[in-house]
């Protein structure tokens, strides 16, 4: 690891190590955060005892459900809306506020549409990520050189060849960011409208221990997420790497 | 593609949008889905209320607040990460990381040790802005050219007026992008924050409108938020514009 | 040092200057320049060419101050130069410098401004050298809406306006096509002759150098020294119809032979120093 990456790692172990300090010595009081590693302690135990698994899995369930929605249909939303340009200048503006706009505002009007069920929750995730899957493929699809166009028409391929073998090569890496962005929204979407209302499911059960003041229980499942979500992004993120490494993109 | 052109596309658009309201309605009932007129309506009589405006400014005084914390800790960081070229090094990968990481997965901490106060909500409100703000100004100021540092030390300028006169202004643009995702984050922040557990403010009438089955309240609010938000994110993009196409 | 106040003949000169990148996390220290010599006289026009890579950028920025020199001695009009780019050098660098956030008249401004002039005085040479560039029409144009060309010449006339006695290019044309090079190479011919000031220019293009100077430096590929100097002759009042002349063919083939090992042997690495250059 280079110097800086030894650095990083120093200034994150010094940070946990603080706060558990801070914790243990009694500055912070136990009431409103509890040490890290009883934090750790908490989730293994939970983990075990099998207490929330039902939940955990209901809530990474919806999230993975609602990433490959949006990834599939943003990229198929995506190519048709490409295919129409006066479709897309119409739409032009609307992708351009939609991320600027707090959608979750919208959440408790889809309750009493579709109940208090996975449904609007689901929708939740999707709607929160789709829209950016769909910016990206747009972009990708413009990024694609015209003369790789030409090239095609030289080597005589056909529509369907041309869009498989040079078109969605040439976008893949826009595609992925698109990919990266739906999981990042699609984590959000969910999580944030079970701690709004949900009937189960993790945001719900934190929610749940606050009110009951279960600290641990609480702190546990707030890592979990926290662990999650840092694997799930540096995993990407590593994928990015190797990726842009082969074409010449240097390191990020 | 001319400007009537394209207006007549919005218009086309909304009335697309209204349509699909006004069907869906029809099919799961006013219960469910109050009609797009009577609902447009009573926004018209619930704007200039009394009731509203207090929910409003509950809110503008929340979001004021956490767009004062967000702008100034994340200019300060971004600017000392983006001189500081170790400490930016270290710090990026870890801004980016909480960056991507839902930080609705902390908001029982802030609320742990603020309770449901006003600096709890600005609190939240300014952890979301934060992020972009901080992140767009480092980058601002590596994407500097060096051309212009040494320009400047051609024509003698003392560090301040490299700094004022050649730095800033270059920097300028990206950070007014980074202002641009900051405002309308924060404002996520701060509305999540009143509609997770809060008894002021425009998210919380939300969630009220709901649990007392007043949909047409529910509806009217968030289209008003949606505008505010739309229009405050154009004018903004509007001004990012101007500034980049100097560029 | 050889050049002493009395002696006006040499406006600025190198001594044994060597330039060493030092080593960063991750690189290894790289010898960049010399060991080289350089007398610049007094209202000449040197050019100095050489392959990519070889260190000519790196020579110009020493001279300037830009870059401390590892070894020797750098002087300007008799004073040692070191740390800060002295009064009386001016510098138009490879890269578009010029800055998009002001019109083209207060680009050109700028360096007055800064140093507490006079706002009408400003206003007065700042009017006067976009007039000599032929930037009037554009003083309230932004460099965005302006061609690459032009865009150096704003850099030229902020540099100009300052007054300069020593003029350093670092490929002010790079970025230009054939033609407007050429048209360039009679505008710079015709600032060099109306203000009397020393200019150094770094070039790749042999018949650039051969064209608009009085003496050129041909360097070495890294570490960069110079394999030869040579006298062109030229008559002070030249432009660019002298390209047709056949001392033009051999002056740029007496280049070519000293150069075309070198540039060889640049290619052969330039790939790898490209970044550092």
């Amino acid at each position: 690891m280079s110097k800086v990456g030894w650095l990083r790692l120093v200034v994150i172990v010094g940070a946990v190590g603080a706060l558990e300090v801070a914790c243990r010595a009694g500055w912070i009081n136990h009431r409103v955060v509890i040490p890290p590693s009883e934090m750790a302690d908490a989730l293994v135990q939970l983990l075990i005892s099998g207490k929330f698994n039902e939940q955990i899995a209901r809530s990474f369930g919806l999230v993975i459900a609602a990433i490959i929605i949006a990834v599939v249909a943003g990229f198929i939303v995506g190519v048709i809306i490409h295919a129409l340009p006066r479709v897309r200048q119409a739409l032009d503006p609307f992708f351009a506020t939609y991320y600027a706009v707090p959608i979750f505002i919208f959440y408790p009007v889809m309750i009493p549409i579709f109940g208090l069920s996975v449904i609007p929750i689901l929708l939740m995730g999707v709607l929160t990520a789709i829209v950016a899957m769909i910016i990206s493929t747009l972009n990708g699809l413009d990024r694609v050189p015209r003369v790789l166009t030409k090239v095609a028409r030289v080597h005589r391929m056909g529509r369907i060849s041309t869009a498989l073998r040079l078109k969605l090569p040439a976008a893949a890496p826009h595609l992925f960011t698109g990919v990266k962005l739906a999981v990042s929204y699609g984590f959000i979407g969910v999580i944030a409208s079970e701690f709004i209302l949900a009937p189960a499911g993790l945001g719900r059960v934190i929610s749940d221990a606050y009110s009951d003041f279960d600290n641990r229980s609480m702190y546990a499942l707030m890592l979990l997420l926290v662990i999650v979500a840092t694997l799930a992004n540096t995993l990407l993120h590593l994928f990015d790497q190797r990726w842009a490494e082969r074409r010449g993109a240097g390191k990020s | 593609m001319t400007a009537t052109r394209r207006a007549f596309d919005t218009v086309i658009i909304l009335a697309i949008v209204l349509a699909a309201w006004q069907g869906l309605h029809q099919w799961v009932g006013s219960t469910a889905l109050p009609a797009p007129l009577p609902t447009l309506a009573y926004l018209a009589k619930l704007v200039p209320s009394e009731r509203f405006a207090e929910s409003a400014w509950a809110t503008l005084v929340t979001f004021f607040w956490a767009l004062i914390l967000s702008y100034g800790l994340g200019l300060l960081l971004g600017v000392w990460m983006g001189i500081h070229r170790l400490s930016g090094a270290v710090g990026e990968p870890i801004l980016i990381s909480l960056y991507t990481l839902p930080k609705v997965t902390l908001y029982p901490v802030v609320l742990l040790i603020f309770g449901l106060t006003l600096p709890g909500r600005v609190t939240f409100g300014a952890m979301h802005g934060v992020l972009p703000v901080a992140l767009l100004t480092m980058n601002s100021i590596r994407n500097i050219p060096p051309v212009y540092v040494k320009a400047a030390r051609t024509l003698h300028l003392s560090h301040r007026q490299t700094i004022s006169n050649v730095l800033f202004p270059a920097a300028f643009p990206e950070i007014v992008s980074g202002l641009r995702i900051g405002f309308t984050l924060t404002l996520l922040g701060v509305l999540l924050a009143e509609m997770f557990a809060s008894k002021a403010g425009l998210g919380a009438l939300i969630i009220n409108a709901m649990q007392l089955l007043q949909n047409q309240e529910m509806i009217a609010v968030a289209i008003v938020l949606f505008l505010f938000a739309a229009l405050a994110n154009a004018v903004l993009l509007w001004m990012e514009h101007r500034l980049h196409r100097r560029v | 040092m050889t050049a002493d106040a009395s002696d006006r003949r040499v406006h600025a000169s190198l001594i044994s200057v060597t330039r060493v990148y030092p080593a960063t996390a991750g690189t290894q220290p790289v010898h960049a320049l010399g060991p080289i010599d350089l007398e610049l006289k007094r209202g000449e026009f040197f050019a100095v060419v050489g392959p990519s890579g070889c260190g000519k950028s790196t020579l110009l920025e020493v001279l300037a101050g830009l870059q401390p020199a590892t070894e020797g001695m750098v002087a300007f009009e008799g004073r040692p130069v070191a740390g800060e780019v002295p009064d009386g050098i001016g510098v138009v660098f490879q890269e578009d410098a010029s800055f998009p956030w002001l019109t083209v008249r207060d680009n050109a401004a700028f360096g007055l401004r800064r140093n507490g002039t006079d706002e009408s005085e400003v206003r007065r040479r700042v009017d006067d050298t976009l007039a000599f560039m032929g930037l009037k029409d554009f003083a309230t144009a932004y460099p965005a809406q302006l061609s690459g060309g032009m865009r150096q010449r704003v850099c030229i006339a902020r540099t100009l306006v300052l007054q300069p006695r020593l003029i350093l290019l670092d490929e002010p044309f790079g970025a230009l096509d054939a033609q407007t090079r050429l048209l360039m190479g009679d505008e710079v011919l015709r600032l060099w002759r109306q203000t009397g000031a020393t200019i150094l220019l770094i070039t790749h293009a042999l018949d650039e150098a051969a064209m608009l100077s009085d003496r050129i430096g041909a360097m070495s590929a890294r570490p960069g020294r110079f394999l030869d100097i040579v006298e062109t002759g030229w008559a002070r009042e030249r432009d660019s119809t002298i390209v047709s002349e056949a001392h033009f063919g051999e002056i740029t083939g007496r280049l070519w032979d000293n150069l075309r090992g070198e540039s060889m042997k640049s290619l052969g690495y330039a790939g790898m120093y490209a970044a550092a250059e």
